[in-house]
């Protein structure tokens, strides 16, 4: 089946209206698409640590059980920790998803296929693990569908949200990680986060 | 002094500690324990060492202190990950058993063990040695102090002078 959802309308519509939701995104392209569609200091991208995306999102998802926190990563990201979603799985966090942007490429090397291209399942890997939904998007309907249950039902959820393979345009949000950790936490926790 | 789990553990309360990461080790087993059994403590167990770097750093970016519990085979899977730990100045506090030093019965061990300060230090994380039961709690607590004031990755090595030598034997009589 050829993949018809493209990458920056799906994460711009995940996105849209996110309220207090909180951002963490894999590095590369994911990264690139919550910037582009509207860099915030709730959003935590990532420019290293190739597979702890989901691990991050699990520790602030249990730090703060009253928000909900979004993790939004490639497939390559997501295969390189693949364990990560058997940790979520036992700690069942409620507020937490996990939504893999999958065009089965390594997009930021080369556009080389990865392991999904080869019919590599995330979804049942992830409803294997105990995730409380987990799907495989495929189109505008299912992508409403899952954007409704990321801000209204209880987690842990996953979604594979397939997307067609294609360079998109380079949208860098800072790089400097102790100034994203810094605006990340002053937003969430207020002014005086890093000053006692 | 054989009680210097349950020290550790109080001196991860003292510091304010509420998420735990851990991949199971002997020489932890009776502080994961307490960890499990505390209500105000999340004890999260990892498929692999190199989630807890991720997960204590989600847990700083929503206001919580972290701890993170291994063995020194474990520490080598961490060292991407720490990078992130160091570009973004997170605090992380590593409590590692260690294995491959003296008296040890499994060759394989002893790679990993014997390069553990090494790769720590090259990853630019500060390494603390606590060679007796004693120096342990005291240890943690200034690795704490260092890790969260500080804002530095701080690594506890717990000798296995402290811990025992596992043999073949031991493991058999278990």
């Amino acid at each position: 089946m050829k993949n018809a959802l493209r990458r920056r309308q799906a994460v711009e519509i995940l996105l849209r209206e996110r309220k207090d939701l909180l951002v963490v995104a894999g590095l590369g392209s994911t990264a690139w698409d919550i910037t582009a569609a509207g860099d915030s200091p709730l959003n935590f991208p990532l420019w290293g640590a190739m597979g702890n995306a989901a691990m991050i999102g699990l520790g602030l998802a249990l730090a703060q059980p009253k928000r909900r926190v979004l993790v939004l990563t490639g497939d390559g990201e997501m295969l390189m920790g693949l364990g990560s979603l058997a940790t979520i799985g036992v700690q069942q966090p409620r507020n937490l998803s996990v939504v893999v942007i999958d065009n089965e490429r390594y997009g930021e090397t080369g556009m080389q296929a990865t392991h999904t291209a080869a019919g590599v399942d995330l979804a049942k890997v992830a409803q294997a693990c105990g995730f409380k939904l987990a799907r495989l998007v495929r189109n505008g309907a299912q992508l409403a569908a899952l954007r409704a249950a990321i801000y209204r039902l209880s987690g842990p959820l996953f979604a594979q949200v397939k997307v067609v393979a294609e360079k998109v345009p380079l949208v860098l949000p800072p790089r400097d990680g102790g100034i994203l950790k810094a605006r990340f936490r002053k937003a969430l926790l207020g002014e005086a986060a890093d000053l006692d | 002094m054989k009680d210097w789990p349950d020290a550790i553990y109080k001196t991860l309360k003292d510091a304010g500690v509420r998420q735990v990461g851990y991949v199971p080790d002997a020489g932890h087993k009776r502080l994961i324990e307490l960890c499990l059994a505390d209500k105000e403590m999340r004890a999260v167990v990892l498929s692999t060492e190199e989630e807890g770097i991720g997960l204590a750093a989600g847990a700083w970016l929503g206001g919580v202190r972290g701890a993170l519990l291994m063995q020194s085979s474990g520490v080598g899977n961490c060292i991407n990950a720490l990078g992130m730990t160091r570009e973004c100045r997170f605090p992380l506090l590593m409590l590692i058993t260690m294995r491959g030093q003296k008296g040890e019965f499994n060759p394989w061990q002893v790679p990993m063990g014997q390069a553990t300060p090494t790769v720590l230090e090259a990853m630019g994380v500060v390494v603390h040695e606590a060679n007796t039961a004693e120096a342990i709690a005291p240890t943690v607590d200034a690795a704490a102090r260092l890790a969260f004031g500080s804002y530095q990755a701080v690594a506890v090595l717990i000798s296995q002078a402290v811990i025992g030598i596992k043999s073949f034997q031991d493991q058999a009589s278990r």
